[in-house]
């Protein structure tokens, strides 16, 4: 796996938590930081997101926007709100 | 152990009330220095326990896990190991968690766990989780994870009665540190860690069944994408009259006193003795009094700043921020900071602590001094009164007030500016650093920690002013007092000394931006602290201080001046890297001369290039 988007196993059907929208409530099912828009590297970014509660499981729900682009977010994880950019919950996938 | 005393060291999670734990622990005999080489601050304390043992405490940066991402958390990690020199490894490592959200904390205990130390878990907050709802089985709780576990509510008197207790009974028996078993988590290795917290929280932990919605409720209007901003803006507007405004009379006052003391010091000294006398009075007194009449903005600013932390709205802040500030390639942390540098850079520059990210913080740091500082106020309040009528413009915009405006929004649209072109040439390779954190339950805040936190930002700043700003003047005063005027000389005496001619020398890089000797040399002494110019043209032009001292400088200067060098100054001085403390902050906290030497080189080019222009515009415009 060398994070090339051409080459890694993306599946279509992935519901990212970058591209909810307000209002949003689902469930985690993995992560995947390979094809993201983050500055961090996919192992950097996926500890921070399990570092912050982001795990298989959680229930997630978007609060709130930002006003520009609607960004950042705010997400319910569990019983804890973390804001972030939606570069970053792109390597959230959820159902 | 009778002499030797506990040494006892708080970890937790950001937003879990370590901070009020460890107020409530210590109160007064908290001491707030840094750890060597880095500008993280070491904040230690003491207390007695009820039997009588003395205990010192050590408050650890917040932290998520021990990986050590940012400087402080490499201390606190590094402290918990025993591998940080200077610092003794804590005998009883006290981990704090809130009792509302227990579900990352545990997962740090776990962590922590491996590490060996002798450790206790707080539940600090017990109060509010048991009025949500949330019933906790402390037995079955301190089981599972093997660890004694204590309830607090640091904010009330008396809430830490119980770890109080549970200390002394640590104390009492002897305990034995394990070998560390801590190897850096990797993912595999958090995700486990997590689930087994999980796993202990369903075991334990009953959860209400109705979450807390109020601080939803609050969030759906303040994190509103209208009227969020809309809310912003009033907070921002409030303290904004609040540091202006409410602080003036205390300003005056001590301004009052400081030239009061200077003149009884004066009085006092027999007029043989004028070396002394002058630099008691216009050495030591008016150089420090100039600084500490800052200190009524500093208090307001941070009992603004901590006052919205406490509640939980600064996160929220940076929330709303985030994108705007990204424009200009800033980080949504970089927001605070910059709101305090409108009071003073000092503050703005060590309140950049806050964004763990070396690239942003660097941004940040570099455009604080931009920001139109209060001892900018006196030098635009004197030349625009000097210069600019008060006359009303479309019936209700008063000309004095719009210049005034012109040069705070030069200040800020600057700043943007210049950070978007250090974004563009020195970092442009580097994709912009994440925005994640934690938005906690908004909470009332509590003033014994609000007043706490005020009281040491304080005493950090008079301290400051007491030795760094201190000897500044001293070396100022000397400048512009040796060699001393013969006898029988004519014209201020400045006019003899050093700072004359380093004045002098400089006129002629002065002269194209419309400045005469005159100011260059009061630029000098500005150098102590911008507001000193003021006091520091009195001088060279001879004029006599006193309470009306600003009215006749004023009319002094409309006499002496063009119009043209009246605007080519105040261009400077939005600019210009007037202020010797805040070149030393920066050296301080970036830890080395490269970027106080990169910010003054800049600021520098600025300053010139501009006062050049508008100069030269208004020249050619015949503005005399």
């Amino acid at each position: 796996m060398t994070g090339d988007p051409g080459t890694s196993q993306v599946n279509v059907q992935d519901t990212r938590l970058g591209h909810a929208d307000r209002g949003f409530v689902g469930k985690i099912i993995r992560l995947d930081a390979l094809v993201t828009g983050s500055s961090l590297s996919p192992q950097e970014l996926e500890q921070r997101l399990v570092e912050m509660g982001f795990v298989e499981g959680a229930r997630v729900e978007i609060l709130h926007e930002g006003t520009i682009r609607r960004d950042p977010i705010a997400v319910r994880v569990d019983n804890i709100t973390i804001a972030l950019r939606r570069s970053e919950a792109m390597a959230v996938i959820v159902e | 152990m009778t002499t030797a005393s506990l040494r006892l060291a708080l970890v937790g999670a950001p937003n879990t009330g370590k901070t009020s734990l460890f107020n409530r622990l210590t109160g007064s005999t908290q001491k707030v220095a840094n750890y060597p080489g880095v500008t993280v601050e070491r904040k230690s304390g003491g207390f007695v326990t009820p039997e009588g043992r003395s205990v010192t405490v050590l408050d650890l940066p917040g932290t998520y896990s021990l990986r050590g991402r940012s400087p402080d958390e490499e201390i606190t990690r590094d402290i918990v190991l025993g591998r940080f020199d200077g610092e003794a490894v804590p005998d009883l490592v006290l981990c704090v968690a809130d009792a509302t959200n227990l579900r990352l904390t545990l997962r740090l205990v776990l962590e922590l766990k491996r590490v060996g130390r002798p450790m206790m878990l707080v539940l600090n907050m017990i109060d509010i989780a048991k009025r949500r709802g949330v019933t906790i089985d402390l037995d079955r709780m301190s089981q599972e994870l093997g660890l004694p576990i204590v309830t607090a509510v640091a904010v009330r008197k008396g809430g830490v009665d119980e770890l109080l207790k549970r200390t002394d009974e640590f104390l009492a028996t002897s305990h034995q540190a394990a070998a560390s078993e801590w190897t850096t988590p990797t993912i595999a290795d958090l995700k486990a860690a997590q689930r087994e917290a999980d796993r202990i929280i369903a075991a334990a932990v009953t959860l209400p069944t109705k979450p807390d919605t109020l601080t939803n409720r609050i969030d759906s209007v303040v994190l509103h994408p209208v009227w969020g901003l809309v809310i912003l803006a009033v907070i921002l507007f409030v303290m904004f009259q609040a540091v202006f405004t409410w602080a003036q009379p205390a300003m005056e006052l001590l301004s009052d006193g400081f030239a009061a003391l200077g003149q009884l010091i004066h009085d006092l000294l027999p007029a043989s003795w004028g070396l002394l006398q002058s630099f008691l009075q216009n050495g030591l007194i008016s150089g420090v009094g100039s600084v500490i009449v800052f200190l009524p903005q500093i208090i307001i600013i941070f009992l603004f700043i901590l006052l919205l932390e406490d509640f939980g709205y600064m996160a929220r802040a940076a929330f709303l921020m985030d994108r705007i500030m990204g424009g200009a390639g800033l980080h949504g942390r970089a927001f605070i900071p910059l709101l305090s540098s409108f009071a003073c850079a000092i503050p703005g520059i060590m309140a950049t602590r806050v964004i763990d990210n070396r690239r942003d913080r660097l941004t940040t740091i570099l455009i604080a001094p931009l920001m139109t500082c209060s001892a900018r106020i006196p030098v635009y309040t004197l030349i625009i009164s000097a210069f600019v009528p008060a006359t009303t413009l479309w019936g209700f915009v008063n000309l004095q007030g719009l210049v005034m405006f012109g040069l705070y929004a030069a200040g800020i649209t600057s700043a943007l500016t210049v950070s978007a072109v250090a974004k563009f040439f020195l970092w442009r390779d580097h994709a912009p650093a994440p925005f994640m954190l934690e938005l906690p339950d908004y909470k009332m805040p509590r003033l014994r920690s609000i007043a706490i936190g005020v009281f040491n930002r304080a005493k950090m700043f008079l301290y400051r002013a007491g030795t760094t700003i201190l000897s500044m003047m001293v070396l100022i005063w000397f400048l512009a007092s040796f060699p001393q005027a013969p006898t029988g000389a004519e014209g201020p005496a400045i006019n003899y000394s050093f700072a004359a001619m380093i004045g002098h020398a400089l006129e002629p890089l002065l002269r194209p931006i419309g400045f005469n000797w005159q100011i260059a040399v009061a630029l000098i002494p500005g150098m102590a602290a911008r507001e000193v110019a003021v006091a520091a043209l009195g001088t060279v032009y001879s004029i006599e201080g006193g309470k009306e001292a600003a009215d006749q400088i004023g009319q002094v200067l409309a006499q002496k001046w063009t119009l043209a060098t009246a605007l080519s100054l105040l261009v400077w001085y939005i600019f210009a890297p007037q202020c010797a403390s805040t070149l030393a902050v920066i050296r301080r906290e970036t830890g080395g001369a490269k970027w106080m030497v990169v910010t003054f080189i800049y600021m520098l080019t600025l300053a010139y290039a501009a006062s050049f222009l508008t100069f030269n515009l208004a020249q050619a415009l015949g503005l005399h």
